[in-house]
């Protein structure tokens, strides 16, 4: 048997990098590789190149270029928001955030107090079974004390959109900080910094088709800020550190070319997931839609099929090159299933058997068949040979072992 | 991406056996829908008293999969007594070994075989009795002795990838690592300071006191600073600077760096210091 193509549906795992990307940034691991802070015009030519890319990312969030920092990371962007706001107000102690966070802001609120040798209160707000979050428990979950919230634009493993520009607006009016990490949305769905009211916002290179290892911090102008990596006068002193010119540079053009796009996620992209999304709902029974059906990213779509496990899903979808990921226990590394699954109080009968795909504007229509033709039957195999299947009308929630992390 | 062996791979595409023998002489059920992974094994014995037919229906991931299938082939034609032999680690080798945060697959196999051996011969599992250790897997201590036993385990995490206990919530940890030194018979291995050392919260503000006044006074002072001890709670020192030092900027790293390191080295390693609110 031949190798199969790659069918990528994995995007909000990473991405392409743009051809487009790929050849502005080349001449700048060649002829071009002056350093952007040097006295002389080689590397002041690539100081150009920088200030251009500063400035094609502000115009994607409607944002200044003062306002971009660059890091190397989305998750040096969230734990440089989060230490600066608890540096710059250190007498407030508590952190608001959710339960369905991605680890890079959930693990870091868990070991601050480590971290910082101070004791601190972490409120994780619950989400409702859609995913979606209830303001009037956030706005009450806010006090004197607070100094910064940290709530993700748009969950990586559901798609499901928060109401970022509502909760920046609440925390504005009590003078607290706020930060969203927006690695999912930015590319997306519209950001306009000029109207929403964030202090911070983190982004990923390599989520919109830039490559990995690059990533920003929006500050707000006026935000109290402390850095975190502290060194030469880079970023105005804000972020020590060489800058990762090729990168930077190849994540100018990504927003660029994410500006121009954002049209098609949300016709194309979304129809091809709808179309997906639909299929696999009409043709395999016992399957459940996890997230908001609206409320949510256009090109992500997580689905549970009942009574099966996602590590065998995801190894069959394999040998016909299709690429996908799972919130089941097998796939995360620990032995429990997703935590954003469980905050969403998903049965374990279905938790097991999620499976995430994500699309982008390179995916087509034949991928969507394809995927349509071959899962099926394997979800049907793998039923056949689950203990559960057959006696499934008898069972409720998923036998008696209790796990733990669920009903916090 | 796991590694797994080719023949893993063979048995999770291709698994033999599967299925549901109707008129079983032995069943074993073992796993949850809730816990990931679960193995319904059946089996039916010859008039020779050898197996004759096993077959096995599994809800888990590849290697969960791969281990029922390779238990089925690994029984037939053994005599009970035979069969009871098999241990998980004959389960993984028979498999060309298995990622080691997947050991815990072949010892379901392991169970499910013993399950369905009970229930041939009508008697219960030792293991059912056990106290629950870990309550997010429901794994007790019985299982837990034996894995560590069986498999030479030494750390809470190999304990965690044979059995799965202590890989949820984590609060049975310390009772698994009590039953790994006692079942190993050694010592711990590290005495954590804190462990050793317990101080009742009047003693710990009699040494801090001591500290203050003999190292940490005398040394602010110099600078036209003083320190005031406000309160302790648990391993939180509240303190409250004075003098100079209250409008110094390096105040903070003072705290840090000098006076709870001093605390750290001469009263409790776990001490956190932290300046007064009020």
């Amino acid at each position: 048997m031949s190798e199969p193509k790659t069918i990528y549906m994995d995007n909000n795992a990473t991405t392409r990098v743009a051809p487009e990307v790929l050849e502005i940034m080349l001449p700048y691991f060649s002829d071009l590789y002056g350093n952007p802070s040097s006295m002389h015009s080689f590397g002041d030519q690539v100081g150009g190149a920088v200030k251009k890319a500063r400035q094609q990312i502000a115009d994607l969030l409607g944002a200044h270029p003062d306002e971009i920092i660059f890091t190397s990371c989305g998750t040096e962007s969230d734990s440089t928001a989060i230490f600066s706001a608890l540096q710059t107000s250190v007498e407030k102690r508590h952190i608001v955030t959710t339960r369905v966070e991605h680890p890079a802001v959930k693990n870091l609120c868990e070991n601050l107090d480590r971290l910082t040798g101070h004791k601190h209160r972490v409120t994780q707000l619950p989400v409702e079974s859609d995913g979606t979050i209830d303001l009037k428990r956030y706005e009450n979950a806010l006090s004197d004390d607070t100094a910064i919230v940290s709530v993700m634009w748009a969950n990586n493993e559901t798609g499901v959109i928060f109401p970022i520009d509502e909760m920046a607006r609440i925390a504005k009016s009590r003078g607290i900080l706020f930060h969203t990490d927006a690695v999912q949305a930015v590319g997306k769905i519209p950001i306009n910094l000029a109207e929403t009211p964030v202090d911070f916002l983190s982004l990923s290179g390599h989520k919109l088709h830039a490559p990995k290892g690059v990533g920003v911090l929006y500050v707000r102008k006026r935000t109290p800020y402390m850095p975190f990596l502290m060194g030469g006068h880079q970023e105005h002193g804000r972020r020590g550190g060489t800058e990762n010119v090729a990168s930077i540079i190849g994540l100018g053009k990504a927003c660029e070319l994410a500006g121009k796009n954002m049209q098609r996620e949300n016709t194309t992209v979304r129809v091809l997931r709808d179309k997906l999304e639909n299929g696999l709902m009409n043709s395999i029974p016992n399957t459940i839609l996890n997230g908001h059906k609206e409320d949510r990213l256009p090109n992500t779509t997580n689905v549970s099929f009942e009574y099966v496990e996602g590590e065998a899903i995801l190894l069959h979808l394999d040998r016909f090159g299709i690429c996908a990921s799972s919130g089941s226990a097998c796939t995360s590394g620990s032995l429990e299933p997703s935590h954003v699954l469980r905050a969403m109080g998903v049965p374990f009968t279905a938790a097991h058997g999620s499976i995430r795909f994500s699309l982008s504007v390179y995916n087509t229509e034949d991928e969507v068949d394809y995927i349509l033709e071959q899962l099926p039957p394997i979800i049907a195999n793998l039923r056949e040979m689950s203990p559960f299947w057959k006696d499934r009308d008898k069972i409720a929630g998923g036998g008696s072992c209790s796990s733990c992390g669920c009903g916090k | 991406m796991w590694e797994y062996t080719d023949k893993v791979k063979d048995h999770f595409l291709n698994p033999r056996n599967v299925g549901e023998i109707e008129d079983a002489d032995g069943v074993g059920d073992v796993g949850s829908l809730s816990c990931g992974d679960a193995l319904k094994f059946t089996f039916k014995l010859g008039d020779d008293g050898r197996i004759v037919d096993a077959k096995f229906k599994t809800f888990g991931c590849a290697s969960a999969i791969a281990s029922s299938s390779a238990l089925t082939l690994m029984v037939i034609g053994l005599t009970l007594a035979e069969a009871e032999k098999i241990t998980n680690e004959d389960l993984a080798d028979f498999l060309g070994g298995l990622p080691k945060e997947k050991m815990h697959c072949s010892v379901m196999g392991r169970e499910a075989l013993e399950a369905a051996i009970a229930n041939y011969r009508g008697v219960e599992l030792p293991q059912a009795e056990g106290e629950v250790v870990c309550e997010c897997f429901g794994v007790t201590d019985v299982e837990i002795r034996r894995a560590i036993e069986e498999s030479d385990l030494k750390t809470l995490e190999e304990v965690t990838n044979f059995t799965k206990a202590g890989g949820g919530c984590g609060k049975c940890e310390d009772r698994i690592q009590e039953l790994i030194d006692e079942v190993r018979k050694n010592a711990p291995k590290t005495i954590p300071m804190s462990g050793a050392k317990r101080l009742t919260t009047v003693q710990k503000i009699k040494m801090i006191e001591d500290v203050f006044e003999r190292e940490v006074r005398p040394n602010l002072k110099k600078d036209g600073g003083d320190i005031e001890l406000v309160d302790v709670d648990g391993d939180y020192v509240i303190v409250s600077l004075r003098g100079a030092c209250v409008s110094c900027a390096k105040s903070q790293t003072t705290l840090k760096e000098y006076v709870e390191k001093k605390l750290r080295e001469e009263v409790l390693e776990t001490l956190i210091v932290e300046e007064s609110k009020g």
